[in-house]
């Protein structure tokens, strides 16, 4: 029993690293646009199943279906911005949070329609076997996740922090007026910021299918544990997220092995509450 | 008099004479949950209308509501009258649990929302594996004869006319509390939480006031809502969906006013019922893309809610009351 642990641990924040990935599109859209984006489990959602029909067909394995599902999700939340989203920005709470989940269960929606609310696993995995390092059982597809989910969690943090364009959406976040008249155009970055926020959950979408069914409700569980890793790490902070989700996705692993898999989510959602007891704001919050 | 209070005059006259004058069974289903959701939505209405803080988690206490008479009176034989006041006191409980350390911290905004969001899932899945009250299988209420003692009746009128009654007390009730001051605090801890405070509101007391009354209101809907069943289970009383239908009636019809949930429920509840009877068959889902479709369309363009829409074609005397309330 003791000796298993540090696979719960490893295990846990592999997961974590996918829904850090998945919390990073969430809070960034919050930290830019001031939405919480009810739809981001959903699209997450559309990712799976991008995975999973790819799957079935070209007999693509999900890590290299990622990158389509990336761009069919972004370009879908790009839609979503141009015709729907813009028009809430700067809106108050409710408004934006019963937007985005009228998007959210309209996507769930079409999603039974097409396929139909049957639960379907990814078979044709071209990476299933595990490896033994030491003492420690690595399971391949979830490394896979884990280590690409982090990179691009990675990449979202750079092109934020270090490009010109990161830093004029940081203008945007911080005072809309002033950064428009410096010559920003807001609308194209708020589209850039939920198009970046729709690939996240593309992604993670697709490396999740690897080892979790495939559902049109399937993202109701992740976009509620997206929020709690987005208010975790403190809203807006992608450094916050991404600690978030690692913590969340070893809190769930150490908590389903040793208490009960029953209890692995409200395990997440009881960490939520005391870290918030502790951090009001979040880890990293402001 | 009559022309100032038209909309409730009419709500009361068409409240009580339409289920008379129409048989079909589905139709009076439709408005018994109307009935109940308007009622929920005045509840919710006093914490994310006239206090300003938006709570994902008043499913808890309608799930309350539904257990504690259905187990009180399964095990102790317990009349279920009671076992629904004892409901509402415990309901009072778990808002006190949530509200006291969310409000000592002063959680606002996102903060709370997701706080009382996360709180809710835990009881969901307390109850979902709890096996002494059946856990994910739900609970079956003992049947009895029609009776108004036990709160069953094999028709839908009864029950609709208790919840009516029991609308018609929320809703004088939630309007004579914001005619008084407290309804003035509240706005005003809406409006701006640290002015209020120092103009010498004890904001933490109304706060916590407003979470109590709305928990305590909540709680025998959930009751009736049971008994109407005759069975539920954790995923149809403590589910996500539960809390969120509060925020969209009240939402819908518009935040912070009296008659938003009225006419937000009126609305949501037929549309979402017939949507489902008429597309939802052979779950292929066809009602949820429309129910989604509705929300986004009213939140750009009616964000204020169709109370905004009616109140274009109201009487001027209407609309000056409206805007005091």
């Amino acid at each position: 029993m003791i000796a298993q642990i540090p696979d719960a641990i490893l295990c846990g924040i592999l997961i974590g690293l996918v829904y850090s990935l998945a919390a990073t599109g969430l809070t960034i859209i919050w930290g830019v646009m001031g939405i919480i984006n009810f739809a981001h489990g959903d699209l997450l959602m559309l990712g799976m199943f991008a995975a999973f029909w790819l799957n079935l067909w070209p007999g693509m394995d999900p890590l290299f279906s990622a990158p389509l599902a990336a761009m069919g999700v972004g370009v879908l939340a790009l839609i979503m911005y141009r015709f729907i989203v813009r028009r809430i920005v700067g809106a108050s709470l409710l408004v934006t949070l019963l937007c985005t989940f009228g998007l959210a269960i309209a996507i769930r929606g079409a999603a039974q329609f097409l396929w139909g609310p049957n639960y379907r696993m990814v078979s044709n995995s071209w990476f299933h076997d595990s490896t033994t390092l030491w003492i420690l059982h690595l399971s391949m597809p979830k490394f896979i996740a884990g280590v690409i989910s982090g990179f691009i969690a990675l990449a979202v943090y750079f092109l934020i922090k270090k490009t010109r364009t990161g830093q004029a959406i940081q203008a945007i976040s911080m005072d809309k007026e002033e950064a428009m008249l410096r010559g920003i155009n807001a609308d194209r970055l708020y589209a850039l910021t939920f198009g970046i926020g729709g690939v996240c959950a593309g992604v993670a979408g697709a490396l999740i299918s690897k080892f979790h069914p495939v559902s049109p409700h399937g993202g109701a569980m992740f976009v509620l544990i997206s929020f709690a890793c987005g208010a975790l790490g403190g809203f807006g902070s992608i450094k916050g997220a991404f600690l978030a989700g690692i913590i969340v996705g070893v809190a769930q692993a150490l908590g389903g092995f040793l208490i009960s898999p029953a209890f692995e989510y409200a395990l997440i959602f009881m960490l939520y509450i005391i870290v918030v007891l502790i951090k009001p704001k979040g880890l990293f919050g402001w | 008099m009559v022309r100032k209070n038209i909309f409730w005059v009419l709500l009361l006259a068409v409240g009580i004479f339409l289920p008379l004058g129409v048989q079909d069974t589905f139709f009076r289903h439709v408005m018994f949950m109307a009935v109940l959701f308007i009622i929920l939505g005045e509840a919710w209405n006093l914490v994310g209308g006239y206090l300003g803080y938006v709570s994902f988690g008043h499913a808890i206490f309608f799930g309350i509501g539904a257990y504690v008479p259905t187990i009180l009176y399964r095990d102790f034989g317990l009349n279920p009258w009671i076992g629904m006041f004892l409901g509402a006191c415990l309901a009072v409980g778990a808002a006190f649990v949530i509200a006291y350390p969310s409000f000592r911290l002063d959680l606002r905004g996102h903060y709370f929302a997701i706080a009382t969001l996360a709180f809710a899932e835990i009881v969901a899945i307390a109850f979902d594996n709890w096996d002494y009250v059946g856990a994910a299988r739900g609970i079956l209420i003992p049947l009895k004869e029609d009776s108004l003692l036990f709160l069953q009746f094999k028709d839908k009128l009864p029950f609709y006319y208790i919840a009516f009654a029991y609308m018609v007390l929320t809703i004088f009730l939630v309007g004579w509390l914001l005619r008084t001051k407290v309804g003035y605090y509240l706005q005003g801890i809406r409006e701006n939480e640290e002015a209020a405070q120092s103009a010498g509101v004890n904001t933490s007391r109304y706060k916590h006031l407003a979470f109590y009354i709305s928990a305590f209101l909540v709680a025998p809907v959930g009751t009736l809502f049971a008994h109407y069943n005759l069975y539920f289970d954790p995923a149809m009383v403590f589910h996500f969906m539960i809390s969120t239908q509060m925020v969209l009636v009240a939402l819908l019809g518009g935040v912070g006013t009296i008659g938003g949930p009225v006419v937000g429920s009126i609305i949501l509840i037929t549309f979402s019922e017939y949507s489902r009877a008429w597309l939802g068959g052979g779950g292929r889902g066809l009602d949820i893309i429309f129910f989604g479709l509705l929300l986004v369309a009213i939140t750009i363009y009616q964000p204020g809610g169709f109370m905004s829409i009616l109140l274009r074609f109201a009487p001027k005397v209407a609309q000056d009351e409206s805007h005091h309330a």
